[in-house]
């Protein structure tokens, strides 16, 4: 080595440009956004793209896209029973459609269909329910034998001498999955080029509130005042609406999910299973991803028990005998916030100028354009947009429920 | 796997285990009596605290009798398990 050399790494190309830069929180913003996941980074796009609001934050306690924005399945699918939801979702899955487009920036979406596989005939008549339902709401759906499931996807076990056969699928053609990492790149981009702070390792710790409006958020790097709130903090969401003396109807759970190490191309669609418990698809790189049910209790702790994991694995086992020797790589969880109906809220509070998205439990990362758009409209105009009018928190008190337990349950 | 500790059995595997929410959630004496918003609140509103919760276990696979336990929702440790009827326990999370 000679005494003039170069310091480690120096012949080495510049760092390539950021996506985004990270940015000191400012003293004020017009819209501040509690929540740096998928959701809150769609909802400031679509606050600066199509309503032209771009003095905005969004505040994240963590790094971005770094809680269930990292952690979920990346399935996408708008086959849930009714018209409210068909709505949403439908609207969510045709803004996926363009979003390449849009953002300029590959989210590798990747329509290869879902089953949803049905082990009853209990499921088989919910299944053929949903299909008709979808399709007289304008959303592709098939029923399957179980032939026809093996002919969309020939490695799951169709044999009828298993603890839970195949009697059939509903199947959406148009739904898929997408690179959740690349997702959230592309709205944190497309934001920050619009005039959108990101504002990373900033814990909000406090909602103020003057004469019924909201008016400061306090945080981990100082008080910010806000002309607007708007609330996208997933698992975290009851504790922060207590901090504006909000009560939600909501229940924190873990829900787990596993990869496999990297395998050859063996499973062409997403396969979903509610009576087993599992819901599965493969990677673009090679991994299986496999999504389990909710951990019983409530927890904030991002990790589950060790039992949920077993009997997704047993589950994933019977359906895909294939899968039999292939490593477990790694399993984590998130925390999702689970609603009484399974729908979300998404709407107005008792507080003005504070606005909350919420209860999307186990399925939030597909609603993720949708909702982003639909919240952004909600906080701009101060009142819902028409797909999401009907997930409002007063239904609980009205009754006015979207239950959606049989197309979410489980494997939402 | 957890252990969970009955307040009759002792030390017993999560799996034996089914979950029951927040504990002390009384039934409405007079539920006729109640508004919509009354109904709703006791029907669908629950605490969701990061931290210290109340709640109900059944030892289901154990000696099936219901308990209550305070949990840590952030680490899952059990601070306090006490039988149904009795008062809340001091836990220091």
């Amino acid at each position: 080595m000679s005494s003039s050399a170069q310091p480690p790494g120096a012949h080495l190309p510049e760092h390539p440009d950021f996506l985004w830069d990270d940015t000191e929180p400012k003293a004020s913003y017009d819209v501040v956004v509690v929540g740096g996941g998928g959701h809150g980074l769609a909802t400031a796009y679509y606050l600066a793209k199509v309503h032209g609001i771009t003095n905005v934050a969004v505040l994240e306690k963590g790094w971005l896209a770094g809680g269930n924005m990292a952690r979920n399945t990346t399935i996408i699918r708008s086959n849930y029973l009714w018209d409210e939801s068909s709505g949403i979702y439908e609207h969510s899955l045709k803004l996926w459609e363009g979003l390449e487009d849009d953002l300029g920036y590959p989210v590798l979406f990747d329509q290869r269909g879902v089953l949803n596989l049905a082990h009853s005939l209990q499921d088989v008549r919910d299944g053929v329910r949903r299909v008709n339902a979808n399709r007289l709401n304008g959303i592709d759906a098939e029923w399957l034998d179980p032939a026809g499931v093996e002919e969309i996807c020939p490695i799951v076990n169709t044999s009828p001498d298993v603890r839970h056969p195949v009697l059939g699928a509903t199947y959406q053609p148009r739904a898929g999955i997408a690179k959740h990492d690349h997702v959230a790149w592309g709205y944190a981009r497309a934001a920050h080029a619009m005039g959108v702070d990101l504002v990373q390792d900033c814990e909000v710790t406090g909602l103020e509130t003057a004469g019924g409006r909201i008016s400061a958020v306090r945080t981990s790097r100082g008080r910010i005042l806000a002309g607007k709130v708007a609330l996208c903090a997933a698992g975290h969401s009851s504790v922060l609406a207590k901090m504006a003396g909000l009560r939600l109807p909501l229940a924190s759970h873990p829900l787990q999910a596993l990869v496999s190490e990297l395998l050859e191309p063996v499973h062409p669609t997403v396969v979903m299973s509610n009576a087993v418990h599992v819901y599965v698809s493969q990677a673009h790189k090679g991994e299986l991803v496999m999504g389990a049910g909710i951990d019983s209790y409530n927890g904030y702790g991002q990790r589950g028990s060790f039992h949920v994991i077993e009997q997704q694995m047993s589950a994933a086992l019977e359906l895909f005998p294939v899968f039999a020797r292939a490593h477990l790589l790694r399993t984590w969880a998130g925390i999702v916030d689970v609603s009484p109906d399974a729908s979300p809220i998404v709407g107005l509070t008792p507080v003005a100028g504070l606005y909350l998205n919420c209860g999307w439990g186990t399925g939030g990362f597909k609603a993720t354009p949708g909702v982003g758009h639909c919240f952004a409209h909600t906080v701009a105009n101060d009142e819902p947009h028409p797909f999401n009018a009907p997930f409002t928190l007063e239904r609980f008190t009205t009754g006015a429920l979207v239950d959606e337990h049989g197309a979410a349950a489980v494997a939402h | 796997m957890q252990l969970i500790p009955c307040p009759w059995c002792g030390p017993r595997e999560e799996a034996e285990f089914h979950y029951g929410g927040q504990a002390h959630v009384a039934y409405p004496e007079d539920p006729s009596a109640l508004t919509d918003e009354e109904w709703a609140r006791y029907l669908f509103f629950r605490d969701n605290p990061s931290g210290p919760f109340a709640e109900r276990w059944s030892h289901s696979a154990g000696c099936r009798r219901w308990f209550n336990a305070v949990r840590d929702t952030r680490t899952h440790d059990l601070l306090a398990v006490y039988r149904v009827g009795e008062p809340m326990p001091e836990v220091t999370p």
